[in-house]
């Protein structure tokens, strides 16, 4: 019998035998129980690496997705992605982020969001910007002693607190 | 609780009014048929609906409705409550594109706001919280995109979306996420296929990372010829960029189809009006005809059209008839229950009368001997 082929990374014999199919290309991986983890090699291997993991070896597949098995705030976790295909809240992008990432590189044509920005998102951000540079404008002035200067930026910066945006924005 | 198909239907006003689909305001074009964009959207601290617990998913609808209603694009609208509707009405619905399958699936807590002219559809608790949809006859990708997106900033000032700044729009199936954003079209592509070269087309789409589609979405056969082609990936370009790309597929599509339309013309100019007489003939004195192969006749009839060997006003006709012998319109037009049997007859009898009136073909164009 041929001898197993060894890991891909170190020179252990391998126990995982990765085949994918990109762009009508064929290509194979192997790799030994520990170093998919270990070098992040979740994706572009995804579903089919986790499958194949928590199939073969249930116990080092949870270990190392310890961080985080379920959502805090809606108690979804990556198991019931396998059932129903759907995540459970806005949340869980972040809080099951180890678990999505990979897929989404594999999903889309990249990572990072490149459209449109909520209109409330960008005045918001303008917002916050504004109250730091009044609060940074204010500390100055005091420090130098301006106080006319100071007293001016305090009033500007109580208006802006109590403005409707403030308390539009105050839960995010 | 659920009605019956003869109670008072909640859904008449759509049928009986114009709409963009059935009386468009340009005359319909050749090879594609609608445009169409959807936009997910969801809101922040709230499950989505698949995982969300029922008194959740009413929170949602009711907070939902409530923008919605604000909007202008959707003044005096229809507003939808899915677990009100008739499995009838929802079948309507779902042949009018209006709601997804998956909605129609869906009971307490979701629900759908069609616009007028049912040119805008916003479903309530599908897969997403929010799945905004513009829709029109004819290819209009920038007049859709600028509608949508004023729709969806205007519900934005009023519902706190969820949002990151990495990942875009969030969405309960990650292949949504960034943009949420699906465009597509509708094509009609008789050529291509009586070409049998489909196959090739929907490979080399998908090679593009674009999607080719039946009639009604994923897993839906092709009959009539019409494929829906959209995009499937959504993060990592901007919506310009997606609707460009997917865009210049159209424009590559639409060109192959006029040259198989062409070949056949030229190398079968026979067969080609076999077939198209025949599919008259069917139609104008058939007496009982199942949708797929009424689908099949209507499309050839949209060919000759095309050709020329009918008036460009059938047009019109064609494409209304292709969703009034559905079978969800054929027994909402009963007003009766019938049965599958009884449906083929009454859809042969509809077809009857609209195509009776229509001009003979002028097979001159067709210049065979």
């Amino acid at each position: 019998m041929a001898k197993p082929p060894d890991c891909s990374h170190c020179q252990k014999p391998a126990t995982i035998h990765l085949t994918q199919i990109v762009n009508n290309e064929i290509k194979k991986l192997d790799f030994c129980e520990d170093c998919p983890h270990q070098k992040g090699v979740t994706d572009p291997a995804g579903f089919s690496l986790a499958d194949l993991l928590s199939s073969g070896d249930e116990e080092s597949f949870s270990g190392n997705q310890s961080a985080v098995s379920e959502c805090p705030s809606c108690g979804f976790s990556p198991k019931n992605f396998k059932k129903l295909g759907r995540l459970g809240c806005p949340d869980c992008y972040t809080s099951l982020e180890d678990f999505i990432e990979p897929m989404l590189a594999k999903m889309h044509r990249g990572t990072h969001h490149n459209g449109k920005f909520p209109h409330g998102l960008v005045s918001r951000i303008l917002f916050q910007r504004k109250v730091r540079e009044t609060e940074e404008a204010l500390q100055s002035a005091v420090e130098s002693e301006n106080y006319e200067e100071a007293a001016k930026l305090r009033d500007e910066l109580k208006a802006l607190q109590s403005s409707p945006e403030s308390t539009n924005f105050s839960h995010g | 609780m659920p009605r019956t198909f003869y109670a008072n239907m909640q859904i008449q006003p759509l049928i009986d009014g114009k709409s963009e689909l059935t009386h468009a305001a340009e005359p319909p074009q050749e090879v594609v048929i609608s445009t169409r964009v959807r936009l997910a959207r969801n809101l922040q601290g709230h499950p989505f609906p698949g995982w969300a617990k029922t008194a959740q998913r009413r929170d949602v609808l009711t907070a939902c409705e409530q923008a919605i209603a604000s909007l202008d694009a959707m003044q005096r609208g229809a507003v939808l409550e899915i677990e009100n509707l008739s499995d009838l009405e929802k079948q309507v619905l779902v042949e009018r594109h209006l709601i997804s399958r998956e909605l129609s699936a869906h009971g307490v807590g979701s629900g759908v706001v069609v616009s007028p002219d049912q040119a805008v559809a916003i479903m309530i608790n599908e897969e997403d919280h929010l799945r905004i949809q513009v829709l029109r006859s004819g290819y209009h990708f920038n007049d859709i995109w600028e509608a949508i997106d004023a729709i969806d900033t205007s519900l934005e000032g009023q519902l706190d979306y969820a949002f990151s700044e990495e990942i875009g729009y969030l969405t309960a199936c990650p292949t949504n996420v960034g943009t949420g954003l699906r465009a597509s079209v509708m094509m009609h592509l008789p050529g291509l296929v009586l070409a049998s070269q489909m196959e090739k087309v929907v490979r080399a789409v998908n090679q593009l990372g674009m999607v080719v589609r039946g009639l009604f979405g994923e897993g839906s056969d092709a009959s009539g010829s019409l494929f829906q082609i959209s995009n499937q990936q959504t993060l990592g370009e901007s919506e310009a960029d997606i609707i460009r790309r997917l865009g210049s597929v159209i424009e590559t599509i639409k060109e192959q189809e006029i040259n198989a339309r062409l070949r056949l013309v030229e190398n079968e100019p026979l067969k080609l009006a076999d077939k198209i007489g025949r599919a008259f003939g069917i139609l104008q004195h058939g007496h009982v005809l199942s949708s797929s192969e009424a689908m099949n006749f209507l499309s050839l009839i949209r060919l000759a059209v095309d050709l020329g060997l009918l008036p460009s006003e059938q047009r019109a006709q064609v494409d209304r008839l292709f969703l009034e012998c559905q079978p969800g319109h054929i027994q909402f037009a009963a007003r009766e229950n019938i049965d599958s049997e009884g449906r083929d007859i009454a859809r042969a009898r509809m077809l009857r009368e609209e195509t009776v009136r229509m001009p003979p073909l002028n097979f001159d164009k067709l210049a065979f001997s």
